[in-house]
């Protein structure tokens, strides 16, 4: 197996980061793919709790990089689907003990055991941001569509270029299709206006998505989620799938009346 | 929004968001102050005008983008070179 190494990242905190990555390994394992997630928020881990496996950790990535246990070992089954694993973050250390030549060589090691990497970056551009792009072969960068957001993310997509870790791949999360109509939110063609990157995804804002944490369960097996829907389309696309993007009718009836875009 | 904004013409908070960041953007990946641009087109005035005869005062440098990337456009109106050596 050589498996694609993908980091989501964002910048600004909490834009859904780990959400994301743990319904696209979800969507991804439940296409027969073997997934391996990487939570790389060192001193502040999440994804274990949001996949719902906090409760079965014993070693973790730290302990891997400093050779207390083997990588099989750090790798925790989320036994609702055949393949999927989480190697969670170490939680009582900070972003130092790891570095970027670390992480290349666990994502290097990680490549010859499964189809899919995830790696769930920290919010920043500091240290543990350029740990989390060190080994990967696609980034995802993730924003909500808010002024600050946005900005960040434009931040963050021009250090991944000056890392030459090629143009990364854009999903805005948390889209209110209402307050786009309504002129008070920012559509996503402006985004891509703005910065100027290829789309992978447009996730809308979904209550389901808290419910599913709250529970620890996969929101992507729930067929009615609006949010789980979008999650699997952006694992379909990572796949070379060609999925349309949802059909945003942005003009509300009195711009179309007034005849304003 | 609603009607009675729109109906008296009230911009949409949408586009003023993408106008700010649309500046702030350009300021940040070029790592460029308004005041430094005000002293680079400081110093390209002066530089040009020991060789050409310019006018000065409608200058314009400005950050132009092109996708993810800048570029500093200078419109310098030449002053009419005949007209100055007869006068």
């Amino acid at each position: 197996m050589t498996a694609k190494v993908v980091t989501v990242t964002s910048g600004k905190g909490g834009v859904g980061k780990t959400t994301a990555v743990a319904n696209i390994a979800v969507a991804l394992a439940a296409k027969g793919q073997k997934v391996v997630c990487v939570d790389g928020d060192i001193g502040l881990r999440n994804l274990d709790v949001v996949m719902g496996l906090e409760n079965r950790i014993v070693y973790d990535l730290v302990d891997v990089i400093e050779g207390r246990c083997r990588l099989r070992q750090a790798m925790i089954h989320d036994k609702r689907l055949p393949e999927l694993y989480l190697i969670p973050a170490a939680q009582t250390r900070d972003k130092t003990a790891v570095s970027p030549s670390d992480m290349v060589l666990l994502c290097n090691e990680l490549r010859l055991e499964c189809d899919w990497v995830l790696v769930d970056s920290p919010a920043g551009i500091e240290r543990g941001f350029h740990n989390a792009i060190a080994g990967a072969d696609k980034i995802i960068v993730m924003t909500n569509p808010e002024i600050s957001a946005v900005r960040d993310a434009d931040r963050v997509i021009g250090l991944v270029e000056a890392a030459e870790k090629g143009s990364p791949e854009l999903v805005v999360n948390r889209l209110n299709l209402a307050m786009v109509k309504r002129g008070d939110m920012l559509s996503v063609d402006d985004i891509l206006d703005l910065l100027a990157i290829e789309l992978i995804g447009i996730v809308p804002e979904d209550e389901s998505v808290i419910v599913a944490s709250n529970r620890g369960a996969p929101l992507t097996l729930d067929a009615k989620s609006k949010a789980g829907q979008a999650f699997q389309n952006i694992a379909r696309r990572l796949m070379g799938e060609e999925v349309p993007f949802l059909e945003l009718d942005t003009q509300g009836l009195w711009q179309r009346l007034l005849g304003r875009k | 929004m609603n009607f009675v904004d729109r109906i008296i013409g009230r911009k949409q908070s949408a586009s003023s968001a993408k106008e700010r960041l649309q500046f702030v953007l350009i300021h940040d990946r070029t790592d460029l102050t308004p005041a430094e641009l005000e002293a680079l087109k400081d110093d390209l005035i002066e530089t040009i005008s020991r060789h050409v005869d310019i006018d000065s005062t409608a200058v314009s440098i400005t950050v132009a983008q092109d996708g993810r990337s800048q570029r500093l456009v200078a419109d310098i109106p030449l002053r009419n070179a005949t007209r100055s050596r007869f006068r």
